[in-house]
């Protein structure tokens, strides 16, 4: 089956790949690409593990035809930390140990970060929202609303 | 084995529409299909911005096919969309759902399309073809063919639409139902009320019941009550893993009276 070539930016520097047909941006990133940190929960969009943003608006991957990012800006949780510094999001996740098994966490964290880019001083019910297509099966949501409350109350560890 | 054909406009599009061919608008139902391996073999996209163009002209508001919720939510004349558009799925699915794909979603998705029902709303196909009704489009979706954008009427006085949806979960959750009303008011009486159900039937359907109690009424206690009584008359709602019959039965009726009673105080 014909192969289409992708050109787009992961988390800002330019990369090209193949898609296969049907293919989702999900396994896409994954297997052609080598992103692992968006996760495969559902393939139904209901789970958010896959989350990454599309010129900075969150997406669900796995529901994304992947030779539709031609030409688009694709940012994932690889691309929070900036070198060995990690996102204080990274960091707040850590100290109210918001990860457990971890695996909602990169799309988490892209959810998060994508709050917080357009509303710095987000409300308690604003984060709330904002991680609600992101389901988390072990901490209860409540750490997880801490840590980034905390980075937007600027308590966090810098 | 899916295929993807990518067209830069819907006219070209429609014309490569065939029986074994998908139109693929944001996707969020399209590539679940996908992924299952339950998708037409051809898929059909288009990369045309003016579909995801809104446009404000007088008593209308023109949407785009490919207008998102998160679109429609970033649009001031859109404010009485607002509560509805909030309610379809979370951020991401907001970032990715469009308009035209909610027309289409199968029960008990289509909370937008319930809205849309209610505000006497158009649908333009692709063509030379005139705006239809969403209701008619609704009742024959199979046959409606591809979708270049959507009118609705923008109510005079905002306070003459709600809406409401119902769900387990929140946010985020699935209807157990949705209901939207438009109740248009002349010197205190309804003219020309329009009350509409998400996830009482196959697609969001009108509820001919309630819509007669309200007619030529004001908006007090006592219409309400009528309202309330009639409002599953004519529907047969489906049983799902979201709810049963009987209970979306026996709760519709007093959600669209909590609905109502909000309206009538504001
Ligand atoms: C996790 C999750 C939660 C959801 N929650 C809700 C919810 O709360 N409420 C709700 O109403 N829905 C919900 N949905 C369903 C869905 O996201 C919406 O109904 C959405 O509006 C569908 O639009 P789409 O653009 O993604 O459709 P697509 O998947 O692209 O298409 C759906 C159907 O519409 C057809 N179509 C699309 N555009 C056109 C057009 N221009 N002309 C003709 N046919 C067209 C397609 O061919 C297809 O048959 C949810 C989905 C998911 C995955």
């Amino acid at each position: 089956m014909a192969k289409t070539p992708v050109n787009f930016t992961l988390n800002g520097s330019p990369r090209s790949a193949f898609a296969g047909p049907g293919q989702n941006l999900l396994d896409f990133l994954r297997r052609e690409v080598g992103d692992l940190t968006p996760k495969f929960g559902c393939g139904q969009g209901t789970c958010g593990a896959c989350t990454v943003t599309i010129d900075g608006a969150t997406h669900l991957s796995c529901l994304v035809l992947a030779e539709s990012v031609e030409g688009r800006a694709i940012g994932t949780a690889a691309g929070l930390p900036d070198g060995a510094t990690l996102d204080p999001l990274q960091e707040a996740f850590m100290d109210h140990f918001a990860a457990q098994c971890g695996y909602c966490t990169p799309g988490m964290l892209v959810s998060a970060r994508a709050l917080l880019d357009a509303n710095p001083r987000p409300s308690r019910d604003e984060v709330i929202e904002a991680i609600s297509g992101n389901l988390c099966r072990c901490t209860g949501y409540e750490p997880i609303i801490a840590a980034i409350l905390a980075v937007a109350e600027g308590r966090a560890r810098a | 084995m899916t295929t993807v054909e990518t067209y830069p406009t819907l006219a070209e599009a429609a014309r490569a529409m065939g029986g074994d061919a998908v139109y693929l608008g944001g996707g969020t139902l399209v590539m679940r299909a996908v992924n299952e391996g339950g998708a037409a073999p051809r898929l059909l996209r288009v990369t045309d911005p003016a579909l995801r163009e809104i446009r404000a002209s007088g008593d209308t508001i023109r949407l785009g096919a490919g207008v998102t919720m998160a679109d429609v939510l970033a649009h001031r004349d859109l404010a009485f969309l607002h509560a509805v558009a909030r309610l379809v799925g979370g951020p991401q699915v907001r970032n990715m759902a469009t308009v035209a794909g909610n027309l289409f979603a199968a029960h008990p998705y289509g909370d937008f399309a319930a809205a849309l029902l209610a505000l006497g709303a158009r649908a333009l196909p692709e063509g030379q073809g005139s705006a239809r009704g969403v209701e008619e489009l609704l009742r024959d979706r199979d046959r409606a063919g591809l979708i270049a954008a959507i009118e609705v009427p923008r109510p005079r006085d905002p306070r003459a639409f709600g809406f409401r949806k119902v769900s387990r979960v929140k946010p985020k959750g699935v209807s157990v139902l949705s209901i939207a009303a438009c109740l248009p008011r002349e010197s205190g009486r309804i003219r020309g009320a329009r009350v509409a159900f998400g996830a009482m039937g196959p697609t969001p359907l009108r509820a001919p019941g309630a819509e007669r109690a309200l007619e030529g009424q004001n908006l007090d206690a006592e219409s309400i009550d009528r309202a309330a009584a009639a409002a599953t008359e004519g529907l047969s709602p489906p049983t799902d893993e979201i709810a049963t019959e009987w209970y979306r039965r026996e709760v519709a009726g007093v959600h669209l009276r909590r609905l109502l009673t909000e309206m009538g105080a504001s």
